[in-house]
């Protein structure tokens, strides 16, 4: 790690030093331009002093310099808007080094941009990234590695917010891969903890798939515009003839996976074995909403290809059913937030998939703060009952922990859609453009868009009540102990959390409230300003239906009806009679156990992906001869190895005189080829 | 200085450092140390890099050099490769140093051998002539026959020395044959009349036969499948250093061949050979990776891994004739540093018993060495090929050059490969990264990393993520290593 730091320290200083230098030629852009350098370098300073020096620093030492290097680009970002209010007009800073990489017919230059879309992501980044830090000092305060956590944290701040300000394919791949590393080490944070390293693995994997889409729409875009720049592609993209339904595709087959969607969500789930802020931060306010971010980017690629629109759109309803049936019947607090992540993703794609880019834009934006929220409140009861994960050993903490009950409650009603909080407008503004879209997949998106709603209502209140209402099931003095290492301090008691904890989840809680204000749309008597915001970016390609507000309001009433449904199942299954929702589980048996296994798909995969590819490594070992010493402990294939074993023995002896063979066979083949097939 | 002697002044300091250290050896008493030999080969090897310095400049000022009747031929791309194998040499060196730092292990002849072999690498590179590039190959080859032996009285040892030897020899035949073919078809074996002879040869056939039997002999050379049946055998006996030194260097001095000979020997037969080219790549990459899927011992696995990457490596031979040559060029680079850091860490944590050998073995290994498990856990990283180093562009260049020279699914099954790949690749990290199953950690025994082999460690990682973050700079260079075809025009100037 020491070395391995400051080996990055040399090499982001040397060509730092360079760009600082070049852009002092430019004299009247040389400000806002370094300004842009810095946002992603100061999180990555903070990485590199904990990461080389952490280990020796007091505690306080290593929070004070992990918070200095995350308030500072939040402050930069707030400069922005500054210019952006004092400018008047669209804001579109551009910072460019020397070409990156020129190589014959493929230019790439090392550049960010700040547009307004990215002024948005920005803004959730610093600002919820800095609060889920002040956070974690508080959770994190006992742990291990203390220093380790937060170097890696600022390390995925650097990586997250390159991945938002690049202005090319490229170097938003580099960002994209650089979450996905800094995910991986924060997942398996607890790297002593089998499930956790091993969720980090699996997390790691799948996202590998999509990286072979992303990768692969790379290849073609360069093949096709030369280039990977933003600009040159998209406005060159209506004059060229390219295969756009192949490269939106492949593009959305990479969101799928960062931002956890058919089929590749099933990485988002275990990634809870990381620590809460963590969940809070990655897996639910930024990372995750960075295949909706490239999506939306991509808007003028998306547009040209109605198909690939057409499908985003279902698989994001898709998703969102999905993943709020499984979030139904799950009993892990933490692990119900996750589904209901997976299922407010789906929501955002589904409205990238209408062409509602800048409502899925505002849905990532206030879903940012209500979940957000949600993680850090559920850190904080789990806190405060010692390590405590599962909710059917939890119940009528609302007088226990206070401030924790009022903050979440803000969170759980933001996103079950309680009229006029953040999560409503959002929401209503997706399914609206989705039943206003004209197309028949945009009025079945919607129709399963409400049915979600009510869905995401039922177990959100399902969440509350078993939490915080009911009778107690506390364990009390509860002193969990390979737990207590993680998650507290081997607690007396049920507590409320220090302030440094609360105070980030009542700003939270303040935000998930009113979040929703800068996107009131003219129905309810508002000017729709997030998405004119968003205009000079995402205007393109999609004409606001001008429907009347009497559609609007009709719309907003069944998606309210929606909730209040949701609430009220669950208020008769958890509070008015509590047990009937043990006999309803047991009458639709085969339904919950198919729910409670989360429809299978983790053992199917494992079948058929994971289980095929050693099958086939083990007959390409088989009968490419592999004298060594071949064990078949991977878990799956322990039954075939007896034979396997026998079959290495037999091949040992002579094996050179078996090799030759080989050899004279590959050659006989490679001549065969040669003469025969021309 | 005459010009046979420059074009040849790498080789012969390597020359005269490898003879030095043999006549010096005898002098140093039975029982002391060798390292003064080491200090003297790595001298050698730096000089040598200097030397190949110098000649960039001169052919800077005038242009390609040729030499020995025009079967020597100095451009950019020969120095590419000098400079390329000068430097995996000199980074071998200085992390071996303290490996054979024990009397019985002949360390003066190791330091001798290493600069000899690098001198048979360096001469594959330059010479356009194929017999002398047959007399390098040879060179190059004994010397690692021998250094794969070198954990002497170890019967993996001697296995591997001798099934190298054995199929080697075998491979090599190949290769001659197929140059005898070849001057059978143009009556020639420069490369430039090779060229010039095929367009006019009666016996088309017999150049078609030539070419498949090149690849095949070269194709062992790099192990790729499926002449890679050698490879994880001789990778697991043979010493870590030495598998990091013959995994990269003699690969890259074969694969200089392998370029210059297809595509400025036989371009004329470019239709008959990309379908090979493309058949072996595909079978390199694919039993590569799926058989390392199941190895368990981590020399046997980078073995596996080394196969695909000769498979990535042909994937470049598909790209246009300057997309292929600066491809290949920058990934044989990239392939070089991390493979050699990856197999220096693994000699720097067990040294000359390697002890650790297993995938079991190195579970928790990060909380006993976080120092090491980092800088191997970087090299994974390139291996797999993360953005931010060197594997990432490597790979991103040779599947952008298939694409666009219209090899799409070469590159989608590049591409599904390399997600593969990361399943065995991350079986080792996460297991380095993970609590201690059994005693397996308590007994690695902390060695202190000694200056030289931090130095090289260092360097490794350093080109590993300069070739990431600042891949420009190579990218020139090796663009200009384009092989030319002066000499064919020197020769048969009628022909153009």
């Amino acid at each position: 790690m020491f070395l391995l730091s400051f080996l990055y320290l040399l090499l982001f200083v040397i060509p730092e030093g360079n760009l600082l230098f070049a852009s002092r030629a430019t004299e009247s852009i040389m400000d806002n331009t370094n300004l842009l350098w810095l946002i992603p370098t100061l999180p990555f300073a903070g990485f590199l002093i904990n990461g080389t020096l952490g280990r020796k620093l007091p505690r306080a030492a290593v929070s004070a310099i992990a918070l200095l290097f995350t308030v500072l680009p939040a402050l930069i970002v707030a400069k922005l808007w500054l210019i952006l209010k004092a400018d008047g007009a669209p804001l579109a800073l551009q910072a460019v080094s020397r070409p990156w990489i020129a190589v014959s017919g493929f230019h790439v230059d090392f550049a960010f941009t700040v547009d307004h879309l990215t002024l948005i992501m920005l803004s959730i980044i610093t600002g919820v990234g800095f609060l889920i830090h002040i956070y974690s000092v508080g959770y994190m305060a006992y742990e291990e590695g203390f220093w380790r956590f937060f170097a890696y944290l600022n390390l995925f701040m650097f990586f997250m917010l390159v991945l938002v300000l690049s202005s090319s394919f490229l170097l938003l791949f580099v960002g994209w891969e650089g979450v996905g590393l800094a995910s991986y080490l924060l997942i398996g944070f607890y790297f002593t903890k089998d499930s956790a390293a091993n969720a980090g693995k699996k997390a790691f994997i799948v996202n590998r798939i999509g990286d072979f889409g992303f990768l692969l729409a790379m290849f073609l875009l360069i093949a096709h515009f030369g280039s990977l720049d933003f600009n040159t592609v998209f406005s060159h993209a209506a004059t060229t003839a390219a295969p756009f339904t192949a490269i939106c595709l492949l593009l959305a087959l990479g969101a799928t996976g960062k931002s956890a969607q058919i089929p590749l969500y099933v990485w988002l789930p275990d990634a809870m074995e990381g620590p809460t802020p963590v969940s809070a931060l990655i897996h639910a306010a930024t990372m995750v909403t960075a295949g909706i971010y490239m999506v939306a980017r991509c808007h003028v690629l998306f547009n040209l290809s109605p198909t690939a629109l057409a499908v985003v759109a279902c698989i994001g309803a898709a998703t969102a059913l999905l993943a709020a049936t499984i979030g139904m019947v799950q009993n892990d607090i933490k692990r119900v937030l996750a589904y209901s992540t997976v299922s407010q993703l789906g929501y955002m794609f589904m409205a990238c998939g209408v062409g509602a880019y800048s409502a899925g834009i505002f849905h990532v934006m206030t879903h940012a703060f209500f979940k957000a929220l949600l993680f850090l409140a559920a850190g904080s009861v789990i806190h405060a009952l010692g390590g405590e994960q599962d909710m059917r050993k939890m119940g009528a903490l609302r007088k226990r922990i206070p401030i924790t009950f009022w903050t979440m409650s803000a969170g759980v009603f933001a996103i079950a859609g309680f009229p006029f909080l953040s999560g409503f407008f959002s929401k209503d503004e997706i399914l609206f453009q989705a039943f206003t879209a004209g197309t028949a997949v945009g009025k079945f998106a919607w129709a399963i868009g409400v049915f979600t709603a009510f869905l995401t209502s039922f177990y959100m209140f399902r969440l509350w009540f078993k939490t915080f209402f009911g009778a107690s099931h506390v364990v009390e003095h509860n002193t969990h102990d390979h737990h207590a290492a993680h998650d507290s301090h081997g607690s007396h008691g049920v507590h409320e959390s220090p302030l440094v904890m609360t105070a980030p989840l009542m700003i939270l809680a303040v935000l998930a409230i009113i979040g929703g204000i800068v996107g009131v749309p003219t129905a309810f008597g508002g000017h729709n300003e997030f998405e004119h915001f968003l205009d000079p970016v995402l205007s393109s390609g999609h004409e606001v239906v001008a429907a009347s507000s009497g559609t609007a309001i009709a719309l907003s009433t069944v998606a309210t009806l929606a909730f209040a449904l949701g609430l009220g199942l669950a208020y008769q299954l958890y509070i008015r009679k509590p047990g009937t929702s043990r006999e309803i589980a047991k009458k639709l048996q085969p339904i919950y156990s198919l729910l409670d296994h989360k429809y299978w798909v983790d053992e199917v995969y494992n079948f058929a992906i994971v289980g095929s590819l050693l099958n086939v490594s083990r007959i390409a070992l088989s009968g490419i001869v592999d004298t060594g010493i071949v064990q078949g402990s991977i878990g799956l294939l322990s039954s075939g190895t007896g034979a396997l074993a026998s079959v290495t023995r037999r091949m040992q002896s002579g094996n050179i005189r078996s090799y030759a063979g080989w050899l004279a066979l590959g050659a006989a083949a490679v001549i065969a080829i040669t003469i025969f097939i021309h | 200085m005459s010009t046979n002697l420059l074009a040849l002044l790498p080789e012969l300091v390597l020359t005269i450092t490898g003879v030095l250290v043999m006549v010096l050896e005898p002098v140093i008493p039975a029982g002391k140390s060798r390292k003064p030999l080491g200090w003297l080969a790595i001298l050698g090897s730096l000089l040598s890099g200097l030397a190949a310095f110098y000649q960039l400049q001169i052919v800077n000022a005038q242009g390609t050099l040729t030499a020995f009747y025009s079967t020597i031929q100095i451009d950019p791309f020969s120095i590419f490769f000098h400079l390329l194998i000068a430097a995996v040499v000199l980074v071998t060196l200085l992390g071996s140093l303290d490996y054979f730092e024990s009397p019985i292990t002949h360390a003066g002849e190791y330091f001798a051998l290493v600069l000899f072999g690098a001198v048979g690498m360096m001469f594959m590179t330059s010479s356009v002539e194929l017999l002398m590039v047959f007399i390098g190959l040879e060179i190059s080859s004994i010397s690692t026959y021998i250094l794969a032996g070198f954990r002497k009285g170890r019967a993996t040892a001697s296995e591997s020395s001798i099934k190298y030897f054995l199929l080697g020899s075998f491979a090599t035949a190949f290769f001659l044959y197929g140059v005898a073919l070849i001057y059978g078809a143009t009556g020639s074996t420069s490369i430039g009349p090779i060229a010039a002879g095929l367009a006019i040869t009666r016996t088309p056939t017999m150049a078609i036969l030539a070419v498949a039997m090149v690849l095949i002999g070269l194709g062992f050379k790099v192990s790729a499948a499926p002449f890679h049946v050698w490879t994880p055998d001789v990778y697991q006996g043979a010493p870590a250093p030495v598998v990091g030194l013959m995994s990269t260097a003699p690969k890259a001095a074969a694969f200089a061949v392998l370029l210059r000979f297809l595509f400025n020997g036989t371009p004329m037969l470019h239709g008959h050979w990309i379908l090979l080219i493309e058949i072996l790549a595909v079978a390199s990459m694919c039993l590569g990776n799926l058989g390392a899927l199941k190895q368990h011992d981590v020399k046997r696995l980078l073995a596996y891994s080394s196969i695909a990457h000769a498979g990535y490596l042909l994937v470049a031979f598909t790209g246009t004739h300057q997309n292929a040559v600066a491809g290949a060029c920058f990934y044989t680079a990239t392939y070089a540093a991390m493979n050699v850091g990856a197999f220096l860490v693994l000699s720097q944590l067990s040294g000359f018993s390697e002890r650790i050998r297993s995938i079991e073995d190195f579970t928790g290994l990060a909380l006993k060495r976080p120092g090491m498990s980092a800088l191997l856990g970087f090299f994974l990283l390139s291996l797999i090929g993360i953005p931010f180093t060197g594997g990432f562009f490597g790979k991103f260049y040779v599947f952008s050059g298939a694409l666009q020279n219209g090899h799409v699914w070469l590159g989608i099954v590049g591409l599904a490969n390399s997600g593969v790949a990361c399943f065995y690749y991350l079986r080792l990290l996460a297991a380095i990264y993970s609590r201690p199953t059994s005693d397996s950690v308590a007994y690695i025994p902390v060695r202190k990393v000694t200056a030289p082999a931090a130095v090289a460690l260092a360097a490794t990682a350093l080109a590993t993520l300069g070739l990431g973050i600042l891949p420009n700079k190579l990218v020139h260079l090796v663009e200009r290593a384009t092989p030319t075809t002066t000499a064919a025009v020197a020769v048969q100037p009628t022909q153009q």
